[in-house]
């Protein structure tokens, strides 16, 4: 008779199968419920105070009143300034450590350091930011072309390049993932017909790797929308009487000034938190703020999603 | 069924093939008639002129042997494509035997003619006629893929052994009467024998083509089943 | 070798290749002649896509390659100092293992190439992408939807694609390397039918595991095994009667 039938154990199998499977829903059913616990608590103790004026006009009387506006303007431009510095950055530093550096001992280094970088606590963050950016770029630039106190203060700028250097190995990581899916018979393709390195980089693998870069400027928004401790020093305040906009000179044209301070939904909510004056009465405003804070992270990701849906879609009917 | 391959170069080479089998057909065909016409006519030049005649069909023998084994080995036939190149290396080798029997009749015609005519020429050319036919149908049937006419000739076999028969008896009642005729008796026979030969080699030919267009093998007297062994 | 009458296009003199510590080539010496469609055949490993590979020096996008020896394109080394890869890799076009067409319209398959080296008036690249599709086979299947997705299309008819983006950049030798393993009986037959139609034009070199298609379609067939060339003859003579008795034993199913 052959070593295979007749033995036993079957069942046992079987429900070791089961069990397994039982333990997988059950931590996803876990974390999921974990999840809905706390947006739900967040959303059951905020969602009272969503009120149009809420979300258009300004905090009035000590933060008890008015709403939060300028805390979402403020997040949502210092986001889209942190990724246009960041995804330039990150893909060029993903296509170089990809493409052009080799394997050696140099190679390595620099992915090592990319690795930490992702360790570092965020709070360290926000005293780099405060100490390179504003104190030595910044009151560098002041000194050297003479301009008084300009750059060397805490702005928008700073605070979007220290959330840029935060979420750069995030995109690094996920540019160059992307890069790496793109199959090799591409690329030899490409050559096969004479085409120099960059050719081959610009006309078949970035747009064939659109679509992962685009989940890594997704997975840096998200990270970047919601970090406080790197805002600290750097350019966040609590109340700020105007926005920070500033119209050019002779046109009506408002931009958004880099140079100014701004407010933000993650800081606002630590501070009226933790040094608020009148604890209970600004309790709801806190969770309507959190609450606002954990939509617009939402619906931000929700564009990038949609939009690299597009990308992903075109790739997709491509490949059979 | 589609007549062509896809690639163009493999239908040129059978079709290349083919027309050599058939050049030889036409040629051998050819030499039965210049054959007989010598010795009906006792034409002694022409006699003479025949006595090489079959060099350009050896050499087609050879150039279609080339050719199968280049067909075979490049192309790695199958089917009926497999049974038209074996086929055709057979039916070459029965054309070129029927052409060495050409040769043999133009050289008994040429022996015929020191002595005088033993009695007048009837069996033989009705024999004749009826092996050119035969050869001429079997390539007919080869072109066509015929195979009803290629059984026609299988029939036509019988005839053609009665006559050798009936043929066969008539020169041995004169070898019997008359000891000095056995010379030109004998040679009679041979040619007789030449004609009857040619006739087998057609019913082979035939039996190769029913094979060709069939797959079935129907040599002697029994219908092999394909794809069995 | 090779008759006296036909012009050597590539001559490949005692080439040794190595892909990193792992030895591919064995001092081949091989002269590949112009316009005929030469096949190169041997069991798995023995170096006749490394061989392929070292004239149009595409193996060296992967990695690191060591060579010893020449290889000459009308007398030229191909490794020479001021050699332009980009330019050689014009002039010397390949065709791959499985079919890989750019995820883009067909239309803009076969313009890439003439587009890469500065072709941009639309009527030129227009006309350049029929010559190309009827080169290949390919114009009456696709003249009515060339921008349709290259996806769209069957793995042969890809195949074909990727032979006409190869021509489209009017090479003079074509490299293909087991151009119809990824293929059907019906997909194969027409990729074979094509190359037999190319060689009026190109120099075709074909690497191939399958022998009987070398049989059907070369003129010249090279026997190579564990990274050395055996034998090199007529394709006739290399399938009917091989000089070398590996050969025969490759050939006649004895190993391999």
């Amino acid at each position: 008779m052959s070593p295979i039938t007749g033995r036993g154990g079957v069942r046992a199998r079987k429900i070791f199968g089961r069990f397994a499977e039982g333990l997988c829903t059950g931590t996803t059913v876990l974390t999921v419920g974990a999840l809905a616990y706390l947006l739900g608590g967040i959303a059951a103790g905020g969602w009272r105070t969503i009120t149009w004026d809420f979300l258009t006009k300004a905090p009035e009387n000590g933060m008890t009143e008015g709403g939060i506006f300028p805390a979402i303007f403020g997040t949502i431009s210092l986001t889209v300034l942190m990724i246009l510095m960041a995804l330039p950055l990150g893909v060029s530093a993903a296509i170089y450590l990809n493409e052009y550096a080799g394997h050696g001992l140099v190679s390595r280094i620099i992915r090592a350091a990319v690795n930490n970088l992702a360790g570092v606590p965020s709070i360290v963050f926000g005293l780099f930011g405060l100490g390179f950016f504003i104190l030595f770029v910044g009151r560098g630039i002041d000194r050297a072309f003479g301009l008084g106190l300009l750059f060397g203060q805490p702005a928008m700028l700073w605070a979007a390049a220290t959330l840029a250097i935060l979420v750069l190995p995030v995109i690094i990581v996920a540019t160059e993932e992307a890069l790496l899916a793109v199959p090799a018979s591409q690329r030899e393709a490409a050559y096969a017909v004479g085409a120099t390195k960059w050719e081959v980089l610009r006309k078949i693998v970035l747009p064939q790797a659109r679509s992962g870069i685009l989940t890594g400027a997704i997975l840096g928004v998200a990270r970047g929308a919601g970090e406080t401790a790197p805002l600290l020093f750097t350019g966040c305040a609590y109340f700020l009487p105007h926005l920070p906009v500033v119209q050019i000179p002779h046109t009506p044209v408002w931009v958004i000034n880099p140079f100014d301070q701004f407010m933000q939904l993650s800081y606002h909510v630590f501070i009226m938190s933790t040094q608020s004056h009148n604890p209970t009465e600004v309790r709801p405003i806190v969770f309507g703020t959190a609450l606002v804070l954990v939509s617009l992270t939402f619906l931000m990701n929700l564009g990038a999603i949609l939009w690299r849906r597009r990308y992903r879609r075109l790739l997709e009917e491509a490949r059979v | 069924m589609s007549e062509r391959h896809i690639s163009s170069d493999y239908d040129r080479a059978l079709e290349e093939l083919r027309q050599k089998i058939l050049q030889m057909g036409g040629l051998v065909e050819e030499h039965l008639t210049e054959a007989m016409k010598a010795l009906v006519q006792r034409d002694v030049a022409l006699a003479k002129s025949l006595m090489h005649q079959d060099h350009p069909v050896n050499r087609l023998e050879m150039e279609v042997d080339d050719r199968a084994m280049r067909l075979l080995a490049l192309r790695q036939p199958a089917a009926r494509d497999l049974r038209f190149i074996t086929m055709s290396l057979k039916i070459s080798t029965d054309l070129e035997r029927i052409g060495d029997q050409c040769v043999s009749i133009a050289l008994r015609a040429l022996e015929l003619q020191a002595e005088p005519p033993l009695k007048p020429y009837i069996d033989l050319p009705r024999m004749a006629l009826l092996a050119q036919t035969m050869v001429k149908e079997s390539l007919d049937a080869f072109v066509a893929h015929d195979v009803v006419l290629a059984q026609r000739v299988l029939e036509r076999d019988e005839e053609v052994d009665q006559l050798n028969d009936q043929h066969f008896r008539e020169l041995l009642t004169f070898m019997i009467e008359d000891p000095r005729t056995i010379g030109r008796a004998m040679r009679l026979m041979f040619v007789a024998k030449s004609l009857e030969r040619i006739a087998d080699h057609a019913t082979n030919i035939a039996e190769e083509v029913i094979f060709m267009v069939k797959g079935e093998d129907i040599r002697h007297g029994k219908a092999m089943p394909e794809g069995k062994g | 070798m090779i008759p006296l009458d036909v012009r050597s296009k590539i001559e490949i003199k005692g080439l040794s290749y190595w892909y990193g510590n792992h030895q591919a080539l064995r001092e081949v010496t091989i002269s590949l002649p112009e316009k005929r469609v030469t096949a190169i055949i041997g069991p798995s490993g023995c170096g006749k896509s490394t061989l392929i590979k070292s004239i149009n020096r595409i193996g060296e996008v992967a990695g690191e390659i060591r060579i010893e020896g020449e290889v000459r394109v009308d007398g030229e080394s191909v490794y020479g100092e001021e050699v332009d890869l980009v330019d050689l890799r014009r002039r010397v076009g390949m065709v791959f293992q499985k079919p890989n067409p750019f995820p883009q319209t067909i239309y803009r398959n076969v313009a890439f190439g003439p587009r890469l080296h500065g072709v941009a008036d639309k009527r030129t690249l227009d006309e350049i992408v029929e010559r190309s599709l009827r080169d290949a086979a390919m114009w009456e299947e696709v003249k009515d939807r060339l921008q349709d997705s290259a996806y769209g299309l069957s793995g042969g008819q890809q195949q074909r694609l990727c032979i006409a983006r190869a021509l489209a950049v009017d090479p003079e030798i074509i490299l293909m390397d087991e151009p119809c393993s990824a293929l059907d009986p019906t997909g194969t037959a027409r990729i074979e039918e094509t190359v037999a139609k190319l060689k009026d034009r190109y120099t075709v070199i074909i690497v191939t595991h399958n022998m009987q298609q070398a049989a059907r379609v070369s003129d010249f067939t090279a026997f190579m095994l564990t990274g050395s060339l055996v034998e090199y003859n007529p394709t006739e003579r290399v399938f009917r009667n091989p000089e070398n008795p590996m050969t025969e034993d490759y050939i006649t199913g004895r190993f391999g």
